[in-house]
């Protein structure tokens, strides 16, 4: 199993204040793996995504990435090592173009230093060249080569939700975070995205962690399930396992019940 | 490649623009008056720009730039007067010495966000010109005489240099990576966007220009003293920038034009001077709220329709 992990949280929490937002979080991902993490709102999910990208310093506990320890990292730096993220409520560059989002993730692809952009060196027009042709291929992928020359903000409020994963995609991660990709979807869109992150992980051999408000849609598609519920890991395993978890059907007690 | 054709458009335009007002001056069209305005519109564009990659491009909403200009300013003096170096050696000294106090001032300053970096930039300009103005050898409140250098020549390569370089940077991974820091800090850190390296290299390259157009300044008027780079300078130089259009390096240009000529004219009228200025900022910004130029670009304005490339 060793071999095979990509990212391990032990005892990993938080603390705002006097508030424990997270505590005592136990978490693991092998290469390859689809998980899920769910739990009712305000559990704690965004917050553990923020720790495991260093948005947030867990006050304690350790994250081991790819055999690294990434505590105290900034989050270009996380992000350079190999994860990556959506965000919950939508945070594209709204007054950049379609295709400059993704360049922008593409940052690091290109290696062409200051000197050689503002002097217009060769080093600048190779540089950008391949970045805009894998921006380019990124946005096909998704269906959004169409929009290339829109301004994010202007997209349709499911396209947005695309353009952000492709440009997490764009920043080439080993671990994609995905926080509530599906949120405001129509059922059709949702099925539609849940295709493409099937297809995604397979073309690019990605280890995904998705936050889903939606316990249908998690079921159908994680191998395994973490389940939050005020800041703490109340549960984790299969699908089938967590169906018939009654610490988790209490947790849920009062929403949709799953069936 | 269409945009080599564009660069080589831009540079024809260049050097019709300073053909025309060069053959005017030989042929004595030009009066000093009018020299003069054509080498403060220079400075001016100069400031402008410096401003907008830090404001515009990057976000980073500092009020201090006239600290920078005063830096280019002192320092390119005291290479002529007083080391007697020549002229272009001093524009360089004064400004790489600015761009180094750029460093100085940006790299505690720019983790603070919003108003407050708004107060710390203005305070560092402040101690700035206190510097200087307690330093004798600089003249102290008195000020240094300087000799007359500045040309519209030096003053054009200045503007020409200037829009280049910034306009260079600004289109590329770079630049980039600084429009989504002013976009959203969060989402460009999470992107691999290095932020405060980012924001800490605007702000040198801006502080650099800003002090090649303080030599200028410098070399123009005979005197500089410490109360002509106050407070007042730094909000002058964000009116360019606001007004312009946050994000518009040709909207900051124009801006400066725009300015400079309304100014220059009612300097013969001192009493109502301030009044007009000011009702000419309010009543662009009432029709214009987001400045003159908004996000775009002159150029956007020649390709509607036809556009293919990426731009900022
Ligand atoms: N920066 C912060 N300061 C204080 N409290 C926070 C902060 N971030 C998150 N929290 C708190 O942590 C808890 C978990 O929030 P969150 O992780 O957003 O929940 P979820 O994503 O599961 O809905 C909430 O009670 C929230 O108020
Ligand atoms: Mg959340």
């Amino acid at each position: 199993m060793t071999n095979n992990l990509l990212i391990k949280a032990e005892n990993v929490g938080i603390q705002f204040g006097g508030l424990k937002a997270v505590q005592n979080v136990n978490m693991y991902l092998n290469k390859g793996e689809l998980i899920g993490l769910i739990g009712p709102n305000g559990a704690g999910k965004t917050t553990t995504f923020n720790m495991l990208t260093g948005v947030y310093q867990p006050t304690e506990g350790a994250i081991t990435f790819d055999g690294k320890k990434i505590n105290g990292l900034k989050p270009y730096q996380v992000t350079k090592l190999g994860i990556s993220r959506t965000f919950q409520n939508i945070r594209l560059f709204k007054d950049l173009s379609v295709l400059d989002n993704v360049k922008v993730a593409n940052h690091n692809l290109a290696k062409h230093s200051i000197v050689s952009s503002i002097f217009r060196l060769p080093s600048h027009f190779s540089g950008e060249k391949k970045m805009e042709e894998e921006s380019l291929a990124f946005l096909k992928i998704f269906g959004l080569d169409v929009y290339k020359d829109e301004l994010a903000k202007n997209l349709p409020y499911g396209m947005q939700r695309r353009l952000e994963i492709a440009r997490a995609l764009a920043a080439n991660p080993k671990l994609l975070l995905l926080d509530e990709p599906a949120a405001g979807m129509n059922p059709q869109e949702t099925h539609d995205l849940m295709e493409l992150i099937a297809f995604i992980r397979k073309e690019f051999g990605l280890t995904i962690l998705l936050i889903e408000h939606d316990m249908h849609l998690v079921m159908g598609i994680c191998e395994r399930i973490y389940v939050l519920d005020h800041g703490q890991l109340i549960a984790d395993g299969t699908p089938t396992e967590i169906r018939n978890n009654p610490k988790v059907i209490e947790a849920y007690l009062g929403e949709e019940v799953v069936d | 490649m269409k945009k080599s054709k564009s660069f080589w458009g831009y540079c024809l335009l260049a050097l019709v623009i300073y053909a025309v007002v060069q053959l005017s001056i030989s042929m004595q069209l030009l009066d000093l008056y009018y020299q003069n305005m054509l080498i403060t519109m220079c400075i001016n564009i100069m400031l402008a720009v410096s401003l907008h990659i830090v404001i515009g491009i990057t976000g980073q909403f500092s009020i201090g730039h006239a600290g920078f200009l005063a830096v280019g300013a002192y320092l390119s003096a005291v290479a002529t007067m007083k080391l007697g170096l020549p002229f272009p050696i001093a524009i360089l000294i004064g400004a790489v010495v600015a761009a180094l106090a750029g460093l100085l001032v940006g790299i505690p300053t720019l983790r603070l966000k919003g108003d407050y970096l708004a107060i710390a930039t203005l305070g560092f300009a402040e101690i700035i010109r206190i510097v200087f103005l307690n330093v004798d050898y600089v003249g102290g409140a008195a000020g240094m005489v300087v000799n007359h250098m500045s040309t519209w020549t030096y003053a054009f390569i200045g503007v020409v240099i200037t829009i280049l370089v910034i306009s260079n940077f600004t289109n590329s991974r770079h630049g980039r990576g600084c429009i989504a820091i002013r976009e959203d800090e969060i989402a460009a850190d999470a992107m691999g966007i290095n932020t405060t390296y980012y924001k800490v290299i605007a702000f040198a390259i801006g502080s650099f220009f800003a002090g090649l157009a303080g030599a200028i300044y410098a070399h123009n008027f005979y005197i500089i003293q410490p109360t002509t780079f106050g407070f007042l300078k730094s909000f002058d130089i964000l009116i360019y920038v606001v007004l312009g259009g946050l994000g518009s390096l040709s909207g900051s240009v124009l801006a400066a034009i725009l300015l400079t000529v309304v100014s220059t004219y009612l300097a013969n009228f001192p009493e109502t001077r301030m009044i007009i200025y000011s009702l000419v900022l309010i009543i662009v910004m009432l029709y214009r709220p987001t400045g003159l130029m908004g996000t775009k670009e002159i150029t956007d304005l020649f390709k509607i329709g036809k556009k293919g490339g990426s731009k900022a």
